[in-house]
């Protein structure tokens, strides 16, 4: 499935739109660390929780579960939210 | 690396809230060439050549969002390659578990372990490397001790930038004989490669109401060790300027001889490469809210040359008046010249400069964003 990449990850991906697969979202970030080594960490942390400002929309649903359930044409959306200065 | 004291090239390597910068220059450091920004955008904490090889670099980063990370160059900056594994807590399955917010301090270990690598960590963590810096795995007992997770207290208890382990020190005669020191959490010692530590807390003194032993109120802020006598350590600390004299373990409070309208708080110690008996520091006003700015407006370095007897106020070509920055723990350091360059690099982005040993300072970039970090280091 597509997923949408955030411009701070570009430097992993080297586009915002990547093919990635998985039966779960835990499992498509999974798959995109394969593809990307060294992705993951940068938005999961070492205790499996999302960190702070990464978010999630499947379908543009937001989604705080990394068991949440992907479908084959799920659209997926990682999102970092700015702030700061 | 072994060199002439007298010629080859100096690399300053300036980390920042917004990015790293690498200032080369030669012998006389006069003029000074600037390479960067590297990682612009990036929170870089400390960026380190290994003394080893004269080659490898690693730098600390994180971005304001994105997880923390260090980079390895073998070219002097020109590609950087991301560790395949960065320090990490171990995870634990009952939430408890702690999460590195960054890497804060990077020190090459002893000179017969060639890849070896230790990180500091915020919240407090040490780890690591065996690869040169690729791949980084918690070490010693100190992460998961429960006597150690109660000294470290919580982020709460910590400084503004997260509590902090740092002053990762390595004897030069004994690869297994380690110190490091937390913010808070007090400094500590092992000599069996992180098997067993000892809180090595005699003397220091702690905010007034506190007992000074419990390791959970010390709050060393930077500790360095001589390197022609590896018996002797400076610290400075919230609670003044120390010096400690092995085999002993009672620290001294070589701070009291400051000016008393300046006093003896401050955050970095850098240390003469081959006198024992000279040290310099960088004073800030640690008065009623603590403003952690230069006393007065005024900043200055002072310097000892008889092991913190006496102290001279070192502040030619310094600003006079109305200079109200901060010199953090990492950001003060000197090369091994003779004359000794001494560095230091501030929360206003400003680098100062002297080739001297303090006697005169010159302002060798300014408008860089606030600085973390510098690291001196001479080559060829």
């Amino acid at each position: 499935m597509e997923v949408l990449i955030p411009t701070p990850l570009h430097a992993y991906t080297g586009s915002a739109r990547v093919q990635a697969r998985g039966a779960s979202l835990g499992a498509l970030l999974a798959d995109l660390d394969r593809q990307y080594p060294g992705i993951r960490f940068r938005i999961i942390d070492e205790q499996g929780r999302m960190r702070p400002h990464m978010r999630f929309f499947i379908n543009q649903v937001a989604v705080f579960d990394l068991d949440q359930a992907l479908g084959e044409t799920d659209e997926v959306v990682i999102v970092q939210a700015l702030s700061g200065g | 690396m072994a060199h002439d004291k007298t010629s080859g090239s100096v690399i300053l390597l300036v980390a920042t809230r917004k990015g790293a910068w690498l200032f080369h220059s030669d012998a006389r450091r006069r003029d000074w060439r600037v390479d960067g920004p590297h990682f612009l955008g990036h929170i870089i904490h400390h960026m380190v050549l290994d003394p080893r090889d004269g080659q490898t670099l690693l730098a600390a980063t994180r971005t304001g969002h994105l997880g923390p990370t260090v980079y390895r160059s073998t070219d002097m900056g020109r590609t950087w390659k991301e560790a395949r594994q960065p320090p990490a807590f171990a995870p634990q399955a009952n939430g408890t578990g702690r999460t590195v917010d960054h890497t804060f301090w990077l020190t090459p270990a002893h000179g017969d372990e060639p890849d070896v690598w230790y990180a500091g960590t915020s919240p407090q963590g040490l780890f690591r490397s065996q690869d040169g810096g690729v791949s980084w795995s918690p070490f010693s007992i100190i992460n998961d001790d429960p006597h150690f997770r109660a000294w470290m207290g919580t982020a709460q208890d910590g400084t503004p930038d997260g509590p902090m382990l740092h002053s990762i020190i390595v004897d030069p005669r004994d690869p297994t004989h380690l110190y490091i020191a937390m913010s808070g959490g007090g400094v500590h010692e092992t000599r069996d490669g992180g098997q067993s530590f000892t809180p090595l807390l005699g003397g220091l003194e702690v905010v007034e109401g506190f007992n000074p032993g419990d390791p959970s109120f010390h709050d060393p802020h930077c500790i360095r060790l001589c390197p022609t006598n590896p018996d002797r350590l400076y610290q400075q600390n919230h609670c003044g300027i120390y010096r400690l004299d092995r085999p002993g373990d009672q620290w001294q409070r070589v701070g009291r001889a400051m000016p008393e309208a300046v006093g003896d708080i401050g955050f970095p110690v850098v240390l003469h490469p081959r006198d024992a008996d000279r040290c310099w520091v960088f004073p800030m006003d640690g008065t009623e809210v603590w403003p952690r700015t230069a006393p007065g407006g005024q900043p200055a370095v002072y310097g000892t040359r008889d092991a913190g007897e006496h102290w001279q106020r070192l502040d030619q070509g310094l600003p006079a008046g109305q200079a109200w920055w901060t010199v953090k723990r990492q950001a003060m350091n000197n090369d091994s010249l003779d004359p000794v360059g001494l560095y230091f690099g501030t929360t206003s982005g400003e680098l100062w400069a002297s080739s001297d040993e303090g006697a005169q300072w010159a302002c060798i970039a300014r408008h860089l964003p606030e600085i973390y970090a510098v690291e001196a280091a001479v080559r060829g």
